[in-house]
């Protein structure tokens, strides 16, 4: 079944081709999309500009690195192995120190040949854009807040925030489930949790389109989902625009119950599913931010932050 | 909206104007000027036809003479012209017509061209009719004699005359297990088969002699002649096919028409003075309007504002008839991607694979492309399982793929299914990158995208294919180099569109204000 294009006109919805030529192209200048395509340089340059994301215990960048991987891992708990180019959260593993080997969130054992092989494949580019040679870093792992693992199926519930000209646009937690694998892409089946821009509280939650109230595996109602620290949350997503000059960027942020809100990736094309879990267009607010000035964009993050919260929260 | 949204608009406003101009007003003045028709149809078909001699020059005099085309059924020789640089160049139209070239001193590698533009006219009823060649005393080494007396005996037993003895001559030899002794004689004459016929019907005293026919194929170079046998009887005589496996796939199909090059077994061509010699054909279907002076539209070839495809040799032309269709396929995935939404696996693929289709005809073309396409993932889920790295991944798909496509055309060859030979038009190094993307994605996304992206893939192809083979399609992409400037100017318009993709209707259905 087909709409008419002016009744989707009317909600507002940004359509790809709008999104590439009018927002990507013109606010993201190809020379910086380096910057986010490799996790390496997003997390350096955001732990510079004081941007907290998940501590780096060591990186792999050649063959040689990865037969002293276990004098890297020595004493190190629990980390997360993963490609700097991956996308999609592809070769991502994330692991706990046992005494026999390492174990996955599954429970199954990994000996450390076989995650030599995995980090030798991600230097081969198995998992990078292209193919092309990569590295592995290793990251600690987040200690996310039991609240919020009720939330999720074996993943990471992360919150992605659309900053356009450093004005936070839209957001939404995705919440991996059963169906998604553990990953949480809206299209492999993962929930859409629309949040409220003013207040981090949730709008509206779909699966593959289809509005759900409660989480399909832990059954836990969406309705009492409730993030701490939205407002810092923002900021730092907010803040992700001075530090790379991407002027149309998806933030994937994790909260983490000893450091806060955490950078985990950008993403310089994001997708506009967030459309739809918020049951909300992107346009009328993204047009709001064409119309400001660049001294708008220049006002402090906090600031910003503020106004979007003014402008584009619903309750 | 501001101003920084207006701007880049502007430009783009004048260089689609500025393109439809160039492209409409150079339309028009092919059209009105040089009488091209617009439409597909109101015209006369014409065959340029080149025929290039190369071969070794000794250092001495040279002297080349080649077989030319006369009028027959159907065809009337319009034009015909030669290039080599040097020689002396003379047509003889005694009862033998041929063009002789000839040097004092030639070294090295030459290169002769002979050229003609043949109309197709139904008026035409051919020229003279060939007389019969004498016939002549030949004689075989044993066991060969006694198979062709056999054989010839057999025949002669089945027929009442010349004609019906060539036909049951002919039949015994294109039989799927034929006796004995005509199985003796195809094993060993092998590619002189067509001579022995010859020979054997001259034995049975019906004079017969080996005439050469160019199968009219557009846009082919490199071409051979396909040989015939010509046959006697009474006053009259009539050419037969020769059960040779080459020209099979050719004479099979029925759209494929024969011009006679050589018609009554004199040599085709006879170099003196040099060695290797190679005869070689190229050809172009061109329409041309009924009411133009085909011979004027000819000769004002060199003008500056018929800068056309036209001027150049054949054999480049035939290369650009191909090239200049490629912006119509590409227009088609701008659409298919930009307006419909539709997701290809490689954004120009479908293009590559609509062209492999117009060589193969499309229903054996998509059956290869799948055959080849499963297979190949087949064997490419194995590959991943070996930990390679990309490049020699790729190399082991690709060497795969093109050991699929030889298993297959064998296979099909040997269950008589010529059409499968096609199979070898595709683009292999782009099958192999598909099959390589197509693998990749499937392990990412899972077997349902690899359909999705597959499925809109072939969707592309056949839609480009279509149009890519549709005549008047053809007809403007190659008469009209304008037609390009308006394809540009619509692709420019195309990539300027910020509306909703058809498919985005229904991917945001749920969100529409129904007011």
């Amino acid at each position: 079944m087909l709409v008419f294009p002016w009744q989707l006109k009317r909600s507002g919805i940004l359509g790809m081709n709008r999104r590439n030529t009018r927002y990507i192209s013109r606010y993201n200048p190809r020379h910086l999309y380096p910057l986010v395509d490799n996790k390496l340089k997003t997390k350096l340059l955001a732990q510079q500009a004081g941007i907290a994301s998940p501590g780096l215990i060591g990186v792999v960048r050649s063959q040689h690195d990865v037969t002293q991987l276990a004098q890297k891992l020595e004493g190190v708990e629990g980390f997360a192995i993963k490609p700097a180019k991956g996308s999609g959260g592809k070769g991502i593993l994330v692991l706990t120190q046992q005494s026999d080997g390492f174990a996955k969130n599954s429970g199954q054992l990994l000996s450390l040949n076989e995650l030599q092989r995995h980090t030798s494949n991600i230097l081969a580019g198995l998992y990078s854009l292209g193919g092309t040679p990569d590295i592995a870093i290793i990251e600690e792992l987040i200690e996310f807040d039991p609240q919020l693992a009720r939330y999720s199926f074996e993943g990471v519930p992360d919150i992605r925030v659309i900053v356009c000209r450093g004005y936070p646009v839209m957001a939404m937690m995705r919440l991996s489930t059963r169906r998604s694998d553990g990953k949480a892409n809206l299209h492999q089946g993962a929930v859409g949790v629309g949040l409220d821009i003013a207040t981090g509280r949730p709008l509206k939650a779909v699966q593959q389109g289809m509005p759900v109230s409660h989480h399909p595996d832990t059954g836990c109602s969406i309705a009492e989902l409730q993030l701490p620290d939205w407002s810092e949350l923002l900021r730092q997503a907010a803040r992700c625009y001075d530090v790379t000059g991407l002027g149309y960027l998806g933030t994937d942020m994790v909260l983490d119950k000893r450091t806060g809100p955490m950078l985990l990736e950008l993403n310089a094309r994001p997708g506009l599913a967030i459309q739809v879990a918020n049951g909300c267009g992107l346009l009328p607010r993204l047009q709001r931010i064409d119309r400001l000035s660049e001294a708008d964009v220049a006002l402090p993050a906090n600031e910003r932050v503020a106004r979007s919260q003014q402008w584009f929260g619903l309750t | 909206m501001n101003s920084r949204q207006q701007l880049p608009r502007f430009p783009l406003f004048i260089a689609v104007v500025a393109l439809l101009l160039v492209g409409i007003s150079l339309i028009v003045h092919r059209h009105w000027v040089y009488e091209v028709p617009l439409m597909h149809g109101e015209t006369q078909t014409i065959w340029s036809v080149e025929a290039s001699v190369e071969f070794h020059a000794n250092g001495d005099a040279v002297k080349v003479s080649m077989a030319r085309p006369q009028d027959q059924n159907g065809y009337t020789i319009l034009k015909e012209a030669g290039a080599s640089p040097g020689y002396g160049l003379n047509f003889i139209d005694d009862h033998h017509p041929r063009a002789e070239w000839t040097v004092r001193a030639a070294d090295g590698a030459q290169a002769l061209f002979y050229r003609a533009e043949v109309l197709v006219s139904q008026q035409n009823q051919g020229g003279s009719e060939p007389l019969a060649p004498p016939l002549r005393q030949v004689s075989w080494p044993e066991p060969y004699a006694t198979a062709v007396n056999s054989a010839l005996s057999r025949a002669y037993k089945t027929s009442a005359d010349n004609f019906s003895l060539a036909r049951e001559l002919l039949k015994q030899f294109s039989r799927a297990n034929p006796d004995q002794d005509v199985q003796l004689l195809k094993t060993h004459y092998g590619q002189q088969l067509p001579q022995l016929m010859v020979d054997m019907l001259q034995k049975a005293r019906v004079p017969a002699t080996l005439v050469y026919a160019l199968p009219l194929q557009d846009g082919r170079r490199r071409q051979s002649l396909i040989p015939l046998l010509r046959v006697w009887q009474q006053q009259g005589s009539d050419v037969f096919q020769l059960p040779s496996e080459q020209s099979l796939t050719v004479l099979n199909d029925a759209d494929v028409e024969l011009l006679m090059w050589e018609n009554q077994g004199a040599p085709l061509l006879d170099v003196t003075g040099g060695e290797n010699s190679r005869l070689r054909f190229s050809m172009l279907r061109r329409e041309e309007s009924t009411y133009a002076n085909i011979a004027e539209n000819i000769s004002s070839q060199h003008d500056f504002l018929n800068f056309s495809i036209h001027s150049l040799p054949i054999e480049e032309q035939a290369m650009f008839k191909t090239i200049l269709l490629m912006p119509v396929g590409a227009l088609i995935v701008c659409i298919l991607r930009i307006l419909v939404g539709i997701r290809t696996s490689g954004t120009f693929m479908p293009v590559l694979i609509a062209l492999a289709f117009i060589q193969t005809s499309l229903v054996t073309g998509l059956v290869g492309f799948l055959l080849v396409v499963s297979a190949g993932l087949f064997i490419r889920s194995y590959l991943s399982r070996l930990n390679l790295l990309l490049v020699a991944r790729i190399t082991a798909v690709i060497i795969s793929v093109i050991m699929i496509i030889g298993v297959f055309s064998v296979l099909s060859y040997k269950i008589g299914l010529t059409e499968g030979l096609k199979i070898t038009f595709f683009p292999m190094i782009i099958l192999s990158w598909t099959i390589e993307r197509m693998s990749i994605l499937w392990e990412e996304e899972g077997g349902r995208e690899v359909m999705i992206q597959g499925g809109g893939s072939l969707l592309t192809a056949v839609l480009a294919y279509w149009a890519m083979s549709d005549p008047w399609i053809r007809h403007l992409t190659f008469n009209f180099i304008g037609v390009q400037f308006v394809v540009l100017a619509l692709v420019l318009v195309i990539g300027s569109y910020t509306g909703y993709r058809v498919l985005e209707l229904h991917r945001f259905r749920m969100m529409a204000n129904k007011l």
